[in-house]
């Protein structure tokens, strides 16, 4: 296994009476896109304060970059960059006077002289290269998103830490900072992203952490948690002739899909056979758990609705496999 | 950090609207007198008001006097409750304290930004008020001045620190120490007096106690021991506002709300100003932290009076180490949670 970029071990915070945070073990390997997914007050926000040392745990150990938090915090974070719970700036100063400021208050690294330099690349990463002199306060979400995600660039970290780092974003935005993640991800950058956004992380992340009412009920690469499920769904204009082929291999039919038992030989081999029948074909494909479904399945009701009753393990909706997607 | 600290003060348009709204009350009541000539009557107005038509290189004292019991507390309480709390609820302290800055090293920039601004502002209102009343009075001779202060009286620990916010008066114009003079004896046998008739106005009997004034030296102040003086008495004056920079500083850390912060810093003060003027608190009097605010004016008596000054500096003292101190424990043990 590869080093481990953050750690936890029985992970708690309790606030009052309810665990915000509870018993979590949490694995980021080096290199890693890790997205955190979890609905609105499952306690996210808390864990990733945790992590960078701003709230303190419980119980628990974590260990960030080989070190302990929160006790030697201060060694680490210079070599992390963060978002916490949407950004936040002076609202008079322009966001370069931000950057500036929040530059010149982090431990001291290189000339004050090459500050300019850095400001100017941080944005121009983040597409506000061209940003004029106007304070924050006339700043529209996405630029402010933005600005915030510069700041957590500041200090070339080898690990990001971002809370929802898509809020305010239009698809554009989402799309260049997803680019942008995944740039940085492959120069050595381990991206830590905790977002509720299901799309978010599958189009963005290698593995994944489900957390749910402040226990994390899994941890797995995101292409072993979306493995094929052993069966193939057909897309077929003539879906009885199909069905009459194939026989009892059939395990379910929606309309002009069916999902087929896999057969030895796989998808080759059932194309080979439908076709030698006749039988024409639209699309054949793996069926694949979609990670929807899965946490669906692990998580229940959301967070703020009554206890509901928790599905164990994770089972594929029939009608959302492979080629819905 | 200190030095980002003082970058976001100065580029700050409140701070210059505060100082510059601390400029102004000295000059709008500068200008009133002077196109009046009307000085307060005795017993009435700030410190010094009376006299500064005969001196107006004194303005700068009178101007003290003027913002010292409100203005400059409320602009202080302000700053120093907005340090921590502001930055909370604006969500930059978060990423300050991930930058990473220190959560000490953090406390300790804000003081100090906060005592510059102390120092800023008591330095303009000096300087506005100077070039004001040297322009609008003329520079005359500051030792009327002098002879008109009153005298402190018995073991009271000065009547001049007593004084609740209206400020002690200086009762008389340059005649008015003569006549004073007369009486320096008279204001020990004037004590008892002053007593009887607390128990029906402590107010009045106090004002009696004060208007008591003693003809001090003669001798002329040189312009040099005039600024010394001056500089002593606004070094004093901005020590004596790091209590209240302290207590709000203190509730900053407790509260995300800059508003609480300051408003709590206020109540505070305005509680210790009641108990000052209440003779049946006089056992926690010493310790309140306005109890000493008014000592400034004892720089301009001959010689310069300095046992509560003294005492006034220790108690500041002893207010920012408390209170820092538990600035400190409070806040680098939190939940930073904004």
């Amino acid at each position: 296994m590869t080093r481990l970029v953050i750690e936890t071990r029985g992970l708690t915070k309790r606030y009052g009476g309810r665990a915000a945070v509870d018993d979590v073990d949490l694995h980021v390997a080096e290199g890693a896109r890790y997205g955190f997914l979890g609905p609105n007050g499952s306690g996210k926000t808390t864990m990733v304060r945790m992590l960078l040392g701003l709230v303190y745990a419980t119980r628990g150990e974590i260990s960030v970059l080989g070190r302990p938090v929160p006790s030697r915090v201060a060694e680490v974070l210079p070599e992390i960059g963060a978002m916490v719970e949407g950004p936040a700036a002076y609202p008079h100063l322009s966001g370069r006077a931000n950057l500036a400021l929040l530059d010149a208050s982090g431990p001291r690294r290189g000339r004050a002289g090459r500050r300019r330099e850095r400001v100017e690349e941080v944005l121009e990463r983040v597409g506000l290269g061209a940003v004029d002199r106007r304070p924050v306060r006339t700043y529209s979400l996405g630029m402010r998103q933005r600005l915030g995600l510069a700041g957590a660039l500041l200090n070339r970290p080898r690990l990001l830490v971002l809370d929802e780092p898509t809020n305010g974003l239009d698809p554009h935005g989402i799309r260049e900072v997803r680019d942008l993640l995944v740039t940085l991800n492959a120069a050595g950058t381990t991206v830590f992203l905790s977002s509720h956004l299901l799309a978010e992380i599958e189009a963005l992340c290698t593995d994944v952490g489900v957390v749910d009412r402040g226990r994390l009920v899994l941890e797995d690469a995101l292409d072993a948690v979306r493995g094929p499920t052993g069966r193939l769904v057909v897309r077929t204009p003539d879906p009885e002739a199909a069905a009459r082929v194939l026989g009892r291999a059939v395990a379910e039919r929606h309309g002009d899909t069916l999902v087929v038992d896999a057969a030895p030989g796989g998808p080759p081999a059932l194309a080979r056979h439908l076709v030698e029948h006749g039988v024409p074909l639209d699309g054949l494909a793996e069926q694949r758990r979609s990670l929807e479904d899965v946490v669906v399945a692990l998580t229940g009701p959301g967070s703020d609705t009554a206890r509901g009753a928790r599905r164990n393990g994770a089972r594929p909706d029939p009608t959302s496999g492979g080629i819905r997607r | 950090m200190i030095g980002v600290e003082l970058v976001k003060l100065a580029r700050r348009p409140r701070t210059w609207a505060t100082i510059g709204l601390l400029c102004l009350l000295p000059t709008v009541v500068a200008v009133f007198l002077a196109t009046t000539r009307i000085s307060p009557p005795p017993g009435q107005g700030a410190a010094f008001l009376s006299a500064v038509l005969q001196s107006g290189s004194l303005y700068p004292a009178a101007a003290l006097a003027l913002v010292l019991p409100i203005f400059l507390p409320v602009a202080v309480a302000v700053v120093a409750g907005d340090a921590v709390a502001g930055e909370s609820s604006q969500g930059t302290l978060r990423y300050l304290l991930v930058r990473p800055v220190r959560r000490t090293a953090l406390l300790g920039a804000k003081l100090v930004a906060i005592v510059v601004f102390v120092l800023g502002a008591v330095l303009s209102v000096a300087g506005t008020s100077y070039v004001v009343g040297v322009s609008l009075f003329g520079a005359g001779d500051p030792v009327a001045v002098v002879r008109a202060l009153p005298e402190v009286t018995g073991d009271d620990g000065g009547v001049a620190g007593t004084a609740p916010a209206g400020g002690p008066q200086s009762t008389s114009g340059p005649a008015g120490g003569q006549v004073g003079g007369s009486d320096a004896s008279s204001s020990g046998g004037g004590q008892p007096d002053a007593r009887d008739s607390s128990a029906v106005d402590p107010e009045a009997a106090r004002e009696r106690a004060q208007s008591s004034v003693s003809s001090l030296s003669g001798e002329a102040l040189s312009p040099a021991d005039l600024a010394a003086r001056l500089l002593g008495a606004m070094g004093y004056v901005v020590v004596s506002m790091l209590g209240v920079a302290a207590i709000a500083l203190f509730l900053s850390t407790v509260t995300t709300s800059s508003l609480g912060a300051t408003l709590g810093a206020l109540a505070a003060l305005i509680t210790s100003q009641v108990l000052v003027s209440l003779d049946a608190a006089s056992s926690v009097t010493p310790y309140l932290p306005t109890r000493y605010w008014l000592a400034w004016i004892d720089f301009f008596r001959d010689p310069i009076f300095l046992r509560d000054i003294t005492a006034g500096l220790w108690l500041q003292a002893g207010y920012v180490v408390v209170l820092m101190l538990a600035a400190w424990a409070n806040f680098t043990t939190k939940d930073v949670t904004s």
